[in-house]
């Protein structure tokens, strides 16, 4: 499945416009502060309106409501939830019956390793535990395409590379496109894959 | 020197807020407080109180909430002056409060002829209570919530949104939720806003045992007629509902600080 943008959205110094055609798996998203990177993610994730263009799965134009999940900066997990009920709460959204959705929490608990901490509120966590939270709860609906906005910002330098390297392994076998943006070149070396730049609101290959 | 003209300033503030309240207690036995309370008067207000704070808390958490989530994140032309509007309740004299909802909504008042014509008379009634306690009182409510919507977290509204919540479930699933210490504090202090109304009451709702005689008013009418035992016993129970409602927001903060 392929993720294909062709969007235009003014910003206060330049309009961004961008277009690409994403296959599954990892795209790195480069580029300065303030190129229009996460404004791109908001776009596609339908947080933000673009002011012309489109937003398609394979051939299919995506509507408002659109199943692409984000992961957030910092990680924007809810405090008053505990990591079962964060995990959770997309299957909530989508109506799953208690017994379905207590089944696919428990596995992407198991999956991210995180099982222990079903109970846990999320100023429990440390950062790496919070990114695993984050990832379960954008996965475990099984979205058709997922973003990832500087999902190793959040952390300090030692837990970064760490993380970075059990990010990479979870996103090694990914079926639908995901859009990861980095700050850092480095994480070329990790995330191998394909890269976009934005300057200006302008992608370069 | 200082210390000691500090210490004894608020010492004497102290004394003043204290003495009056705790002087209540000498002025009735705990036979008579018991007595006093078991009047017909007595119940009639107490149940009278219950019953109109009850609504009013309920029609200002109903309308408020709408109105401190718009005035919180709406960006609209007017916005900043429906926000001075829906303040002003609280620096309007209670009295003044009273006359203008009887000119508004009396027999003789802007709606009293439609309201008529519909069989509905407002004034010195059980409704006129709650009506001068939800003018006089919602203010509260809508401060502390209005002040909570502003401060929440937008990005986990998003995240709920993301994840495929609509705008009205992640209203309830988090925004809600989140913000609740402060609409409980704002929902405390406006009943116990309400539970003190005296000035607009009188003067709109009038002063009828059973329909309108709220607990300030039966400790006035009560006061008037020289039945001490009952003015001061309700004025007792006044006390401790105040006493509760400043412990409760007291550690509703608290609990927020930490």
């Amino acid at each position: 499945m392929t993720l294909r943008f062709d969007v235009r959205k003014r910003l206060r110094e330049f309009t961004l416009d961008a277009a690409a055609d994403l296959p599954a798996g990892v795209t790195l998203l480069e580029g300065p502060s303030g190129a229009g990177k996460t404004t791109l993610l908001l776009l596609i994730a339908g947080l933000a309106v673009p002011d012309g263009g489109r937003i398609a799965l394979g051939e299919r134009v995506l509507p408002a409501a659109r199943n692409v999940a984000l992961v957030f900066q910092e990680y924007a997990l809810f405090p008053h939830l505990d990591v079962a009920a964060n995990v959770g709460y997309g299957l909530r959204a989508r109506s799953v019956p208690a017994a379905e959705r207590a089944l696919r929490v428990r596995r992407a608990l198991d999956r991210f390793e995180i099982a222990e901490l079903a109970g846990a509120r999320v100023n429990e966590l440390s950062g790496g535990q919070r990114q695993r939270v984050a990832l379960a709860r954008a996965l475990v609906v099984e979205p058709a395409a997922l973003l990832l906005d500087e999902p190793l910002a959040a952390l300090d330098p030692a837990t970064r590379d760490r993380v970075r390297g059990e990010l990479a392994a979870m996103l090694a076998d990914i079926g639908v496109p995901a859009v990861f943006v980095s700050h850092d070149p480095s994480d070329r070396a990790h995330f191998g894959a394909r890269t976009l730049r934005l300057e200006r609101g302008e992608l370069a290959r | 020197m200082l210390r000691a003209v500090v210490a004894f300033a608020a010492a004497v503030l102290v004394a003043f807020i204290v003495l009056p309240l705790a002087g209540l207690l000498a002025h009735i036995t705990p036979g008579g407080f018991a007595e006093a309370l078991r009047t017909p008067a007595a119940h009639h207000a107490l149940q009278l109180s219950a019953i109109t704070t009850t609504i009013t808390l309920t029609i200002t958490l109903l309308l408020g909430t709408p109105l401190a989530y718009v005035l919180a994140r709406a960006d609209f032309p007017g916005r900043r002056l429906v926000d001075a509007v829906a303040d002003l309740p609280i620096v309007v004299p209670p009295a003044v409060a009273g006359i203008a909802l009887l000119f508004a909504f009396g027999r003789n008042g802007t709606l009293g002829p439609l309201l008529h014509a519909f069989g509905v008379q407002l004034s010195f009634s059980t409704a006129a209570v709650v009506l001068a306690q939800t003018f006089v009182s919602a203010p509260f409510y809508v401060r502390a919530a209005r002040a909570a919507f502003a401060a929440g977290d937008r990005t986990l509204e998003a995240a709920s949104a993301t994840l495929g919540m609509g705008p009205l479930r992640t209203f309830a699933y988090i925004t809600v939720p989140l913000a609740a210490p402060a609409l409980l504090g704002g929902a405390v202090l406006t009943w116990a806003r309400a539970l003190g109304e005296f000035g607009a009451t009188i003067m709109f709702a009038g002063n009828l045992e059973g329909v309108s005689q709220t607990l300030p008013l039966a400790v006035y009418l009560n006061l008037e007629s020289g039945d001490l035992p009952i003015a001061t016993a309700l004025s007792i129970v006044l006390v401790a509902f105040s006493l509760f409602v400043v412990a409760a927001v007291r550690l509703t903060a608290e609990r927020e600080a930490a």
